[in-house]
């Protein structure tokens, strides 16, 4: 492509079909907790 | 659904169904004004007269075919078709806890969302009986979920340090029998700690949370002690031991809030870095207007203008060889969490409760003191899934605004306290904070487009 380049993998649907483990961290995204803006979690499914 | 926007240089289209990230030129940036579902075999005429003042009509066509087929590829303009997945987390377990373990503090914060600690119902430590039972109901609400969280907070813990400690061994003792894993966090202001605690912190807790808001007059100004003195020189040195003792393999932080009175936070930021620590976090306090120090819309530009700056900055500091991680801004593009995890954030209510120092349980930690958000009691044993269930439904889709919103499996729907308290209901977005979420999103993907640009590792 001349006019575009992708950067990642756009891989968000693929996720969903192997997701929803919830082994991960809950994530309070309020300013007094933990302060994280879900999509900087790491996932941790089993079977990776 | 695209969103796309300029920042950083670069011309960014963000395909928020499939994640996909993509730089254009200035050309496909103009023609995505025009060019949407479903595409003809030919761009059509009016779109290239529309545009061919400004580009030739060659290159136009060219690159409508090129939005064409990444439409095929799905991964522009792909469809949203998570809904379905959004019941999933129905009675779902519970896998983690904010322990109330003191509703008293030793310092007078101005913008304190727990009222100087005691959450408004009296100046309180929990009892080791209260720490003890909320384990045990962890341990035997959590189904299947081996990694159990629990959260010392406050008020101030280290006030309560040896119910801490005490719990912590509790919970260790007791994980074995159910094959489980606690990981203990806490959150402090800095002022008890000692170098017995340190040592303890550093052994039991996988993450701490040391608050500071950034410079020294900014800190003390905000962050009093009771008699009205700056904390600051107190507790710096206490941090840096701590952080320079830990493993590297743990994690830590230091946090702080910005107000109105430091709209230039990103000096703040800085000066922790230049302090010595490289895991920060700065955010915007969320308060009503009614004080002198709230943010409000009128302060967005400024915020947002901040944030670009603070971007910029990391970027340079980067190419220098000094990183530091700012939470907001860490994202990863390809390895995040799933879908399914980013339709609801926190899981407050659901996955998530907080317990006070006299037992009474709650949806997350901000609820806590709102009457009618009082999920059941340890010490009756009582506890409403009615309302569990209500919170599990706290996702996307059902609210409103973020059903439509580009930042939603960044943001996932906001938090529900902030929503309940400033827009009285727990599914309507609270806005000053979303205007200022999709800023930090966008930053955050420039930053690493740019690095991928940088490692020249986009196809
Ligand atoms: S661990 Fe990974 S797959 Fe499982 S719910 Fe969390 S993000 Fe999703
Ligand atoms: S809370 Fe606001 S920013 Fe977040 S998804 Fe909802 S509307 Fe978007
Ligand atoms: S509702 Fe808000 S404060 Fe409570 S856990 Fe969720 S994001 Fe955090």
């Amino acid at each position: 492509m001349k006019h575009i380049m992708t950067i990642n993998k756009a891989n968000l649907k693929e996720s969903a079909a192997k997701g929803g483990c919830g082994n991960c961290q809950a994530s309070c995204q309020s300013a007094c907790k933990t302060s994280c803006t879900v999509a900087n979690q790491k996932c941790e499914r089993d079977d990776k | 659904m695209i969103h796309k926007y300029y920042l950083g240089g670069l011309y960014i289209v963000l395909d928020v169904n499939s994640g996909g990230v993509h730089i254009v030129d200035e050309l496909t940036y103009d023609l995505l004004d025009d060019a949407a579902p479903p595409f003809a075999e030919k761009c059509p005429q009016e779109i290239v007269d529309k545009l061919s003042a400004k580009y030739p009509e060659q290159e136009i066509r060219e690159c409508y075919d090129e939005i064409a087929a990444l439409y095929e590829e799905k991964i522009l303009f792909s469809p949203d078709d998570y809904e379905k997945y959004a019941k999933f987390t129905v009675a779902s377990p519970i896998k983690a806890m904010c322990l109330h373990i003191s509703h008293d503090c030793n310092l007078r914060c101005k913008y304190c969302f727990a009222s100087t600690g005691d959450f408004g119902t009296g100046r309180k430590l929990m009892p080791l009986e209260i720490g003890k039972k909320a384990i045990d109901f962890l341990l035997e609400n959590s189904g299947n979920r081996k990694n159990l969280e629990l959260d010392f907070f406050g008020g101030e813990p280290l006030m309560n340090f040896d119910v801490v400690k005490e719990v912590v061994a509790y919970g260790r003792e007791r994980e074995k029998e159910y094959g489980k894993n606690f990981r203990f966090t806490i959150t402090t202001n800095g002022m008890l700690l000692t170098d017995d605690k340190i040592d303890f912190i550093n052994k039991e807790m996988s993450n701490v949370v040391l608050s500071i808001d950034g410079r020294k007059d900014v800190h003390d100004n905000m962050r009093p002690t009771a008699g009205n003195k700056g904390s600051y020189d107190v507790i710096l040195p206490k941090y840096k031991k701590l952080v320079d003792a830990r493993d590297k393999d743990k994690d830590w932080y230091v946090r702080g809030t910005f107000t109105k009175y430091n709209l230039d936070f990103a000096e703040d930021v800085f000066d922790l870095y230049e302090k010595g620590f490289d895991q920060i976090s700065v955010e915007p306090v969320v308060c009503e207007d009614k004080y002198p120090y709230a943010l409000t819309e009128a302060d967005v530009p400024a915020i947002a203008e901040e944030y670009e700056r603070l971007a910029q900055r990391l970027l340079e500091n980067d190419r220098n060889g000094k990183h530091f991680n700012f939470f907001h801004f860490m994202i990863d593009l390809d390895q995040g969490p799933c879908a399914i995890k980013r339709l609801r954030g926190c899981g407050c209510g659901n996955e998530y409760v907080a317990i006070t120092p006299d037992g009474d349980i709650y949806p997350c930690h901000q609820f806590v003191g709102i009457e009618e958000y009082k999920m059941g009691s340890l010490v009756d044993g009582s506890f409403n899934t009615e309302m569990k269930e209500q919170f599990a439904k706290t996702h996307i889709y059902n609210k409103p605004s973020c059903r439509d919103c580009w930042a939603k499996f960044y943001c996932s729907g906001g938090c529900n306290a902030n929503n309940y308290m400033y827009m009285g209901d727990v599914l309507k977005a609270h806005t000053l904070s979303c205007e200022l979420e999709k800023k930090r999103v966008e930053c955050a993907i420039m930053l690493q487009a740019i690095k991928s640009m940088e490692r020249g590792q986009a196809e």
